[in-house]
């Protein structure tokens, strides 16, 4: 009975997150483009998918990937090794990037913009290569930032200076880095944080700075996210470079 | 037959994508942290919620939300549509584009209050502030900073100014805010920028941008298409320091008109 209550209320609050779309875009068919909605059926059992797999996201986020962030977050503090610590975070951020689907889109995208350029010759192994070197260089890029940030909770300093020394290397980049690739390492920092590697390592960092002595977890524990978003944007330009 | 194909696929993929984040856990737990996951039976069958949930959702997206928006990007960046009935083949100006800004901000805001990282990292924040930050306050913050973000976007599709002078006064503009912000808001804010743009909101935004570059002259899909993601994980980290300034704002008032009141009553 409990249970069902609870799929219920779940199932409620998705329809409530969902809302906002579904206006959106009722109002700009019917009264902006005028136009009825093609194949209404597939997209009210889309729709009924969507609340549905929404629902069981958050429920499985709460007792499986928070629950896990933490357990290592803890564990890690305990053991007190700080070597282990970090190579777990670079692997955390380098393999959870490395494998992203929208990473591959965008990196697709940008060989083929090198090509037209004529950066890099127009063939397919070229294009190949150009589209996983810039992959690796992401990947490389927020394995770095979490270990960054990791070290950052572990110490304690506050986070703005970190960050706005990013944002004074992008500028700095931006001035040297060829046009052409300026707007894809800037949206590079948007991809790379997946539905998945965003709740892991958001638990991760609160439970660190919940398990070291003198830590906020509201200060110090948040924080990781923003450096994955920030030096892939370094790195991708200075990708765009040395190619 | 087709939709179970499409759930099929969508599940492999989604194991695919998430086999690197398990094998990096339980590597660790096992060779390193040598120690057993806590409750390993209720994780588990959190993971296969965590699984069939995002195929669901993903799935559900591509046949409910991905056409019809898809769709409309392409049919409100049309020259048609926009230069109406009245003055078609007429050069275009800016404001023109009016129905495209809102489109950009009204599908910016909804997309982002449906996100689930987002979801997820409200949650967080609300369990670790003890319920100073609501969950759909945080929510509603970021989705009005996306907007903003999308909106200003398009506009800068529109008319072909370089997207590095709007992103570095973006910078600028944050640097001056966390001087004033409040501290405990300011790590969170900074996250909130990174988490807006994922599953439901960059295929979307991405379409829109490229139909924009693709149909106004002088603009190369190629180059001027990109560079909407990156306003909507800057302008989220402005609305959130914002939020939290505002309420800080509202709380001392409210509390310097108890004193107030109070002090009336001695007298």
């Amino acid at each position: 009975m409990e249970q069902i209550r609870q799929l219920i209320d779940s199932i409620l609050s998705s329809v409530r997150d969902l809302l906002p779309i579904v206006l959106v875009v009722t109002f700009f068919q019917l009264v902006v483009i005028q136009q009825p909605f093609p194949e209404l059926a597939r997209m009210i059992t889309g729709f009924l998918l969507v609340v549905l797999g929404l629902a069981l996201f958050v429920r499985g986020l709460e007792q499986a990937l928070f629950p896990i962030g933490e357990s290592i977050a803890y564990a890690f503090a305990r053991k007190g090794n700080l070597f282990w610590l970090l190579t777990f975070a670079f692997a955390l951020g380098f393999g959870t990037t490395i494998a992203e689907p929208a990473l591959t889109a965008v990196a697709d995208e940008a060989a083929r913009i090198a090509a037209d350029g004529g950066v890099i010759a127009d063939q397919a192994d070229a294009l190949e290569s150009y589209s996983l070197g810039l992959r690796i260089t992401v990947a490389l890029a927020v394995g770095f930032a979490i270990l960054t940030g990791v070290y950052r909770i572990v110490k304690g300093w506050p986070i703005q200076y970190l960050i706005i020394g990013g944002y004074i290397g992008v500028v700095i980049m931006t001035a040297f880095a060829p046009p052409e690739i300026i707007g894809i390492a800037y949206d590079s920092g948007g991809v790379t944080t997946s539905t998945v590697t965003v709740p892991l390592v958001t638990a991760l960092g609160v439970g660190l700075a919940e398990s070291i002595k003198g830590r906020n977890p509201m200060v110090d524990g948040f924080g990781l996210i923003a450096f994955a978003s920030l030096t892939p944007m370094i790195f991708v330009m200075a990708f765009g470079m040395v190619i | 037959m087709e939709l179970l194909h499409h759930l099929l696929s969508t599940a492999l993929s989604t194991v695919v994508d998430v086999l690197p984040i398990v094998v990096i856990i339980f590597g660790f737990q096992l060779l390193v942290l040598r120690q057993e996951i806590p409750n390993l039976k209720s994780v588990l069958v959190g993971f296969a919620y965590v699984l069939a949930g995002l195929t669901l959702f993903l799935v559900g997206l591509e046949e409910a939300l991905f056409p019809i928006g898809k769709l409309m990007a392409h049919e409100l960046t049309d020259p048609a549509f926009i230069s109406g009935v009245d003055a078609p083949g007429q050069a275009l100006d800016w404001d023109d584009y009016i129905w495209v800004y809102l489109f950009a901000a009204a599908i910016g805001f909804a997309t982002t209050i449906a996100e689930p990282a987002l979801i997820a990292v409200a949650i967080k924040a609300n369990q670790v502030s003890a319920g100073a930050i609501g969950v759909w306050g945080l929510r509603v913050a970021v989705a009005i900073g996306v907007a903003l973000g999308i909106a200003l976007g398009t506009f800068r599709i529109v008319t072909g100014t370089p997207l590095h002078y709007y992103i570095i006064a973006g910078y600028v503009f944050v640097v001056i805010q966390t001087l004033f912000a409040p501290r405990m808001i300011i790590a969170l804010a900074y996250d909130s920028g990174g988490v807006t743009t994922s599953t439901v909101t960059v295929p979307l935004v991405a379409a829109l941008g490229l139909g924009l570059a693709s149909t106004i002259p002088g603009r190369s899909p190629l180059i001027d298409g990109f560079g909407l993601i990156a306003f909507a994980s800057l302008f989220p980290i402005m609305s959130v320091i914002g939020y939290a300034q505002l309420s800080e704002w509202w709380v001392k008032r409210q509390q310097q008109q108890i004193s107030h009141d109070s002090n009336k009553n001695d007298h």
